[in-house]
């Protein structure tokens, strides 16, 4: 059986940013497997731009994103296979994948970093009455049809759900010359960027209707006609508020799902919420050496922080492969989402490896205004930071330091809610 | 001239297609849509009934039981997926127990083997999640699961390949009795054909009264679906049916042969012969029934819902046999549930009319086997890689949810009777069928599709007509030569 020291499963922003790491921490022996026929992942599929301006402080488009990644692994020499899709891994870490050149085959990882990013919910998990014809796309298999195949889903468009895709996908039907007569939000706030609903709604006159929802399907060759209706506090449809609308297509950007599959065959421990592994502070999953990083984690609203976090990712797994990481180990603190907070990412931390300066990523469930992140460590609020507006559509980070972290010797739990006041 | 022209690709028409191919005769399938298995038989329970349910001595509790005791071997033949996982029929409180017992003596005289009353702790031993407010429970051995698709394509190739010529996108549109054959006028074209098949599904009372003065009447009955994830498949592991109750039929619970779970149905008599639409209303009667016999039903893990219309006949009985003032013109009208159970048995019963009253021979060389497609997963490391060296395309990977390969899907379209459509692709190999619900592939499978039937992308349609899957290129609206705008 080959060995390599690091096996990187998914060569998207996630994958390629972890490989790059650990090989400037000096491993060599690292394998990216890719189950497509390019590096790049589903930024490959993105063509507009807003990439980058944290990591590069310039906009770039996905594919520009994901070639400055791309050149960074092949000057590094980072070995990679496309094509290859990996049908499990076990807790030994034994991968075994299968391309057409290979057939199936196994390797022994020393370390594995889960990079395989999320896939988007369906029409069916959201149990939309009615027919269904062609013309029900998920927004990123219409993004795919349209930038990759140079196919058009349809001509006159309804999108369901206000996610980062759904918008981009709106104007980019927009720009080929479909008509988008409206998007519609099941919640009361939108599920993606405020400069997506600018720059993709807004700039083109498409309305966004908040709490609203499709709750009939037409047409039972092809796409007819769907209804909207408004829908109350829980969700449920308002008799008497339907709309009726004319349309070819209905795109959903309903929510992205982490792709899990795998790391729930190998036995890592799951977070029902983020449908993610549950990591430490080494973005280490319950299976020791083995990581995760970027949106199979968590799904993440800007890339650069996928490229940050799949970066530390990289690094800590170098240090495992080196045997440092486990040298140390102090106290197992827990990190507690409550009150407004849906989760947090890492859920653990041990004390003894944590970095100097360690980001906690989170989503709030509901909009905020005027109100404050607050930390507390076991009953003690620590930080206390004001944030004009929070929505579920952008994440929030605290920092924590480990000095002060230090200071603390009787610290059980580290608790992040959000405070009016 | 044919022989013989069945009207119908459905499981019954296939089943008696295929029993037919036996014989000496020019057989073939008119369809109406692109595709076998496309009305009635792929949207159903996917159940293979014990047989208790019936009246004694009816057409359908006969039916039923010989068809279920014809399915291993059939399974076995033909290569589709078939498992006796047997099935209980629950009875939540006291005062229906003698409505179980009632059961129990319908299917003895039925002729169901095995069947046993179990108290409500016995059933509950052999399934946890059965509700705790259990009273007793049927069960019944026999009782087994299909896959309704792979059935039906698996009796469609091989009467093809034994000389059944299958007609798709061609719809019925009138039929003339002239004085020794029928004249069928079709949209494409007149069809001829001494004797006619009536398999019609939904429309069987449609075709009939085309040439029958004794009108009977089919109505679309709906029945809503739920699917569930692989996760959820183990739920249960035996179906799990309601004893009918004063409150109505109940519904089921059950694995499926892919290891899903399957919740279902509803029965809403409607008026449109294509009115397979689900609704909010049978979407919510499924959760609330399901969840009294059965516990902690993780609805949360549905990945798609669906409806299917059975043909139900006003007797509730199988119109099998040939119609009384249309000589030459046999009906297998009037085949709702238990009808895919009954299917190998119907496909039994009209050849055996037709044989005798046409005066069939036995076809030398029938081939009575069919391998269906085959499936990698199913090899071991090293065949596998045999056959990726032999076929690099058995090791590119299209649809992830369900661990397609593109190889499945080459051959699904070039075999017998093969696929056209995503649809059809799906029935075949399951593609899109999992829990991403065709996201990831279908871009992917279009592209296959397009290459391997040498059509272009616009041209590739979810289940033929209008159903395209995409309208056109991009820039189109730019206008030819890069003008406009």
């Amino acid at each position: 059986m080959r060995s390599y020291d690091i096996v990187v499963i998914g060569g998207g922003p996630a994958g390629l940013a972890a490989a790059a790491s650990a090989r400037k921490e000096g491993i060599d022996s690292i394998l990216i497997l890719e189950r497509d026929k390019e590096l790049g992942g589903i930024l490959n599929q993105c063509i507009h731009n807003g990439f980058g301006l944290h990591t590069f402080q310039e906009e770039l488009t996905g594919p520009e994103y994901a070639g400055r990644f791309i050149d960074i692994v092949k000057e590094l020499g980072i070995p990679y296979a496309l094509h290859t899709m990996v049908m499990g891994i076990s807790r030994e870490k034994v991968v075994t994948a299968m391309n057409r050149e290979e057939g199936m085959f196994q390797i022994q990882a020393g370390a594995v970093i889960l990079a395989m990013g999320c896939r988007e919910r369906s029409r069916g998990a959201l149990n939309i009455p009615g027919y269904r014809p062609a013309g029900i796309f998920s927004a990123g298999t219409a993004q795919r049809l349209v930038n990759m195949e140079g196919c058009m889903p349809g001509r006159e468009v309804v999108i369901l759900g206000s996610g980062d895709i759904g918008l981009i996908m709106a104007r980019r039907m927009t720009l080929e010359g479909a008509k988008v007569k409206v998007v519609a939000e099941l919640m009361p706030y939108s599920g993606g960027l405020k400069r997506n609903i600018v720059q993709c709604l807004d700039d083109y006159g498409i309305p966004l209707k908040l709490c609203h929802t499709v709750v009939d399907i037409r047409g039972k060759e092809r796409l007819q006609g769907i209804t909207l209706a408004q829908v109350d506090e829980k969700g449920r449809p308002i008799p008497g508020t339907q709309e009726e609308y004319s349309c070819d297509t209905l795109l959903l950007s309903v929510g992205l799902i982490p792709e899990n599959e795998l790391s729930r065959d190998m036995g890592v421990e799951m977070d029902p919420v983020t449908s993610g592994p549950v990591v430490n502070e080494s973005l280490e999953t319950s299976i020791p050496g083995v990581f995760a990083c970027g949106n199979v984690l968590h799904v993440h609203d800007l890339v650069d922080y996928v490229s940050q976090e799949a970066g530390r990712a990289g690094t800590n797994a170098a240090a495992f492969v080196r045997g440092e990481l486990h040298k140390d180990s102090g106290r197992t603190i827990r990190i507690i989402a409550t009150e407004g907070v849906r989760y947090t990412v890492p859920r653990y931390i041990d004390d003894a490896r944590m970095e100097r300066l360690l980001t906690v990523r989170f989503r709030v469930g509901a909009v905020f205004r005027d109100s404050y992140i607050s930390v507390y460590y076991n009953d003690e609020r620590v930080m206390h930071r004001k944030k004009r507006i929070m929505a579920p559509g952008e994440m929030e980070e605290v920092v924590l330091q480990k000095e002060k972290t230090a200071s603390y010797p009787d610290l059980e739990r580290i608790t992040i809610k959000i405070e009016k006041e | 001239m044919y022989d013989i022209c069945i009207i119908g690709a459905g499981v019954t028409g296939c089943a008696v297609a295929r029993e037919l191919s036996r014989y000496e005769a020019k057989v073939c399938v008119i369809e109406k849509c692109e595709d076998v298995c496309c009305g009635t038989s792929k949207a159903n329970s996917a159940i293979v009934h014990a047989g208790f349910d019936a009246p004694e001595g009816s057409l359908m509790a006969r039916m039923n039981v010989e068809g279920n005791r014809m399915m291993d071997r059939l399974a076995r033949e033909l290569d589709f997926p078939f498992r006796r996982n047997g099935s209980l029929v629950v009875c939540m409180n006291e005062e229906d127990l003698p409505g179980l017992q009632a059961l129990y003596d319908r299917g003895m005289k039925n002729g169901v083997e095995g069947l046993r009353i179990l108290s409500g702790e016995e059933a509950r031993e052999m399934e946890p999640n059965l509700s705790d407010a259990l009273a007793g429970a049927l069960y019944a051995p026999s009782g087994g699961i299909v896959c309704p698709f792979g059935m039906t394509i698996a009796l469609a190739e091989n009467a093809n390949v034994n000389g059944v010529e299958f007609q798709f996108d061609t719809e019925v549109v009138k039929i003339r009795k002239e004085e020794q054959y029928y004249g069928i006028e079709t949209n494409r074209g007149l069809v001829e054909s001494r004797y006619v098949v009536n398999a019609a599904g939904v429309y069987a009372d449609v075709i009939h009264n085309m040439v029958s003065g004794r009108k009977i009447k089919i109505t679309p009955r709906r029945g809503d679906y739920y699917l569930l994830d692989h996760s959820a498949g183990n739920h249960v592991t035996r179906t799990i049916f309601q004893l009918p109750t004063r409150l109505g039929k109940g519904v089921l619970v059950s694995p499926t042969v892919h290891g899903n779970l399957i919740v279902g149905p509803t029965a809403i008599d409607v008026e449109d012969r294509e009115g397979t639409n689900t609704t909010r209303e049978g979407m919510d009667e499924l959760a609330v029934k399901a969840g009294m016999t059965v516990k902690n039903l993780p609805l949360g893990q549905v990945i798609t819902s669906f409806a299917g219309l059975r043909a139900h006949e006003e007797g509730h009985e199988f119109i099998i046999g040939e119609a009384e003032d249309a000589k030459q013109f046999i009906d297998a009208a009037g085949i709702e549930s238990p009808g895919l159970s009954s299917a190998p048995a119907i496909g039994v019963m009209v050849a055996k009319l037709l044989r005798e009253r046409m005066g069939l021979w036995e076809k030398e060389g029938f081939i009575p086997e069919r391998k269906g497609i085959l499936n990698p997963a199913e090899l071991g490391m090293e065949e596998r890689n045999a056959l990726i060296r032999e076929k690099p395309a058995y090791g590119t990977i299209v649809c992830r949810c369900e661990s397609v390969t593109e190889g499945e899907l080459i051959d699904a379209i070039h075999r017998p009777v093969g696929a056209r459509s995503l649809d059809g692709i799906k029935r075949r190999t399951r593609t899109g069928m999992g829990r991403c619900q065709a996201g990831f592939c279908s871009p992917r499978t279009m592209e296959i599709l397009a290459r391997e039937l040498g059509m272009g992308m616009e041209e590739i349609t979810k289940c033929g007509g209008s159903s395209a899957v995409v309208m056109g290129r991009t820039k189109e609206s730019m206008g030819k030569g890069g003008q406009g705008l």
